[in-house]
C-alpha cells in the first residue's frame, strides 16, 4: 500500500507537506541532490509537462535552474534559485526566485527504523504573498477534486440569482 | 489535510440541510446583511438567527464582522473553498511527485540488495 501525503497551511505564511518513505534517508537525499534522478520524479507524467533542462548544484551556496515546457506555455518556463543550506542525508533549504515573493523551501529527512519521514515546508515572505499564490493558482496542479466540484455546484444553485 | 477537509465538507453539507440556512445563504448571495435584517426577513428572533449564522460560520460558508453594535454577515464560502481546493491541488502535486520518487527508491533498494 502506498504511503499517504498530507498538506496543510500551518500559519499565515507557511505550507507543510508530509510523506513517509520505506527507505533510509540517504536514498531520498540522493534523489533530491542528483539532477539526473530529480529529473525523473519532479515532473510526473500526469502534469503533461516536459523537463527541457535540469541543472542543480546541490551544495550550500549552489544554484539550480529547471526549465519546463508544456503545450499551454508559449515558451519554456524557467524556475530557479539558490541552495541556502545543504546538510547531506538530512536537510536541503532553497529559494524560489522566479517570482518576486517566492517562498523559502526546506525539506528534511528524518529516519526511524529504516523508514524516513519527509517534511517539506514552504515559508512565504508574508501572508499576502501566500494569499496571492493561492489566489492566482500558482504552484497548484490542475483539476479540483470531485467533492469540491459537487459542493460548488450545490452552492451555485443556492446563491446565484 | 484530507481529514480536515472531510470534516469541513461534512459540516458544509450539514449546514446546508436546513431550509432557513439555505435561505440565509441565498439572501447573502444578493448582498451582505446584518443579523437584525436577517431576523426580520426570516421572521425569527435575533437569538434564533444568530444560531443559524453560527452553524454557517462554523462550516466556513459565512463570515461575520462586528462594527459598533452591528454584526454584518457575508458569504465566506468562496475564499475559504478556494484556499481549501488550492491546498488539495498542491497536495496532489506533491503526492504525484512522491509516487514517482517511490519508484526511484525501489530501484535504489533493489540495486543495493543485488550488490
Amino acid at each position: 500500500m502506498k504511503n499517504s501525503t498530507t498538506a496543510e497551511r500551518t500559519s499565515d505564511r507557511e505550507l507543510v507537506v508530509r510523506r513517509t518513505f520505506n527507505c533510509p534517508a540517504h536514498i531520498l537525499f540522493e534523489a533530491w541532490a542528483s539532477p539526473e534522478l530529480l529529473k525523473r520524479w519532479w515532473v510526473p507524467p500526469s502534469f503533461g509537462m516536459t523537463f527541457v533542462s535540469c541543472e542543480a548544484d546541490v551544495r550550500t551556496g549552489g544554484t539550480y535552474r529547471f526549465v519546463f515546457s508544456h503545450p499551454a506555455f508559449e515558451e519554456p518556463m524557467p524556475f530557479f534559485g539558490r541552495y541556502i543550506e545543504v546538510t547531506p542525508d538530512s536537510r536541503i533549504v532553497w529559494t524560489n526566485e522566479e517570482g518576486a515573493e517566492g517562498p523559502v523551501s526546506t525539506v528534511t529527512f528524518e529516519e526511524t527504523d529504516g523508514k524516513t519521514l519527509l517534511v517539506l515546508t514552504e515559508l512565504y515572505p508574508s501572508k499576502e504573498a501566500l494569499d496571492d499564490a493561492i489566489a492566482t493558482g500558482s504552484s497548484g496542479a490542475s483539476g479540483a477534486p470531485e467533492q469540491f466540484e459537487q459542493l460548488d455546484k450545490l452552492l451555485a444553485t443556492l446563491v446565484k440569482p | 489535510m484530507v481529514q480536515y477537509q472531510q470534516i469541513r465538507l461534512d459540516s458544509s453539507f450539514s449546514a446546508l440541510s436546513d431550509a432557513t440556512r439555505r435561505g440565509i445563504l441565498e439572501r447573502l448571495g444578493q448582498a451582505d446583511a446584518s443579523i437584525t435584517e436577517l431576523a426580520e426577513k426570516f421572521d425569527m428572533t435575533l437569538t434564533g438567527i444568530k444560531k443559524h449564522v453560527g452553524v454557517l460560520e462554523q462550516a466556513g460558508l459565512v463570515t461575520t464582522e462586528k462594527v459598533g453594535r452591528v454584526r454584518t454577515c457575508r458569504l465566506g464560502l468562496q475564499r475559504l473553498e478556494e484556499e481549501t481546493a488550492w491546498i488539495e491541488r498542491y497536495r496532489q502535486l506533491w503526492d504525484a511527485r512522491f509516487d514517482e520518487l517511490d519508484k526511484i527508491v525501489e530501484e535504489a533498494k533493489n540495486r543495493k540488495s543485488t550488490l
